[in-house]
């Protein structure tokens, strides 16, 4: 049908053959779980018991309307396809979700997309972006239009067979490499994405650490981001970042740039471990009371265009999810996006986005307050 | 009343304060400039405040510690080692004064 899905076939037979890569999970899809549609997952956040004077919380209570900003940030979800399934995956990406990748048009209008908009910078994200057959062709794309370019990379995939050569690759590109680690140690990062994934997280990183990334270089940067292992807030990300620093250079001679310390979205894998757990309704409630008005100004929904696999629109990767599109007038998507009226839009949120204004804050750039 | 201890008490906690308020404020105060950074990391300080809610024995404070520290980046491992601080603090404690005992018995005896 077209290249995507001829090389597709390869991508799925090498992860077939990965028994290196350990995984944590199966996705809800392949469970069938309920959780495995949006509107369900909806659903059950509307549920959630959480009142204040008797009435339930809705986030546009407690936020207002959030205001759009400039577009900045030209983010790109190129399909749900992953080597790993984590335990609090927001996307439910895994090695089986070939459903759900962007096909050859859709990457196609991307691209075209990239060369006229004001953003300057594409973040790549997915899945494991780097499995997408034309994950290079994109990148080329977006360095050739002058654009900063993020990889979101979840480090066990840059030891694949198929992606050897791949640091060297981006580095001579400048992309910054944006990788997802739970914790400098060992069990929580394991606990969350596998047993074995902290080792050869850190293999990867020695990789990168060796093609200059990690080591001040502006071109090489290297960025790591992290999740709580567990239904409770990011910490401090400055103090965090100190103490990763040390932890990771003492135990393990690695180096990297900055630090991102997110929150969990109670969405998707997440939202299927707070319940199977029993923590839905003490988180949800954590993250109300952690609301925090300063977190606003810096979420990533104000300046971001979120693109989905299918080429759909959305505020952010966590509407992408929830298939909550962009409101705009008509079918909003990439082959007839239009920058000017976008920045007249009315972003959409539900009570997921509490996750965003807890604590310190949370976006895909890291903590906002 | 109910029994002795119940969790509602921790999330109630603050009203302690609703009398003498002077003096509840200047607590929660001092409390809260406690855990801040300083030369330890607000991590250390959450670590060294489990230890001391075991010592004390302190539900309370083990409940809130316990998601303090997790909150703070430290995991299920650093944990149990500051439990452990504390464990052998107090075990120390009382062997020590085995000393006392020790020089009882050798003035008494024969």
């Amino acid at each position: 049908m077209n290249t995507t899905v001829t090389a597709l076939q390869k991508v799925t037979e090498d992860l077939g053959n990965d028994r290196r890569t350990p995984r944590a999970d199966s996705t809800l899809r392949r469970r069938c779980s309920p959780l495995a549609s949006p509107a369900e997952q909806l659903r059950v956040l509307a549920a959630v018991p959480i009142e204040q004077q008797n009435v339930p919380v809705a986030f546009e209570t407690l936020a207002g309307g959030l205001r759009p900003a400039g577009l900045e940030i030209f983010q790109v979800n190129v399909g749900k396809l992953c080597n790993m399934t984590c335990r609090h995956c927001h996307v439910d990406a895994g090695p089986d979700r070939t459903d759900a990748v962007m096909s050859d048009k859709t990457v196609d209008q991307v691209i075209a997309a990239i060369g006229r908009t004001r953003a300057h910078t594409v973040d790549i994200t997915g899945g494991a972006p780097e499995l997408h057959p034309r994950f290079r062709e994109l990148v080329d794309a977006a360095v050739g239009a002058g654009k900063h370019v993020m990889d979101r990379c979840n480090l066990t995939v840059l030891l694949l067979p198929r992606n050897q050569g791949l640091v060297g690759w981006l580095a001579e590109r400048k992309v910054e490499v944006v990788a997802s680690l739970p914790h400098h140690r060992r069990p929580n990062t394991d606990a969350q994405r596998g047993q074995g994934v902290f080792d050869r997280s850190v293999q990867a990183m020695r990789l990168l650490n060796a093609a200059g990334y990690g080591r001040g270089d502006p071109h090489r940067r290297l960025t790591l981001v992290s999740n709580p292992a567990g239904a409770f807030l990011g910490a401090s990300q400055a103090t965090a970042e100190r103490e990763w620093r040390q932890s990771l250079e003492r135990e393990h001679g690695v180096t990297f740039d900055r630090l991102f310390v997110l929150n969990n979205m109670p969405i998707s894998r997440f939202l299927d471990w707070l319940q199977q757990s029993g923590n839905l309704e003490a988180y949800m409630r954590k993250l109300v009371q952690a609301f925090n008005p300063a977190a606003i100004a810096g979420l990533m929904c104000r300046n971001t265009l979120s693109v989905g696999w299918d080429g759909r629109l959305y505020d952010c990767d966590f509407n992408q999810m929830l298939d909550l599109e962009l409101a705009m007038p008509g079918a909003a998507h990439i082959a007839n996006f239009d920058e000017a009226s976008w920045h007249g839009r009315a972003i959409v949120t539900a009570r997921h986005c509490f996750g965003c204004t807890a604590g310190a804050g949370s976006s895909c750039g890291g903590q906002t307050a | 009343m109910p029994g002795y201890y119940n969790t509602q008490h921790l999330t109630d906690f603050g009203k302690i304060a609703d009398v003498k308020p002077e003096l509840g404020k200047k607590f929660f105060d001092y409390y809260a400039s406690v855990f801040v950074d300083g030369a330890l990391t607000a991590r250390e300080k959450s670590l060294i405040a489990l230890a001391v809610a075991h010592a004390v024995q302190c539900p309370y404070c083990i409940d809130a510690y316990t998601q303090d520290c997790q909150q703070k980046g430290a995991d299920f491992e650093q944990m149990t080692e500051a439990l452990h601080v504390a464990v052998a603090i107090r075990g120390g404690a009382s062997l020590v004064h085995g000393m006392q005992m020790r020089e009882q018995v050798q003035k008494l005896g024969m």
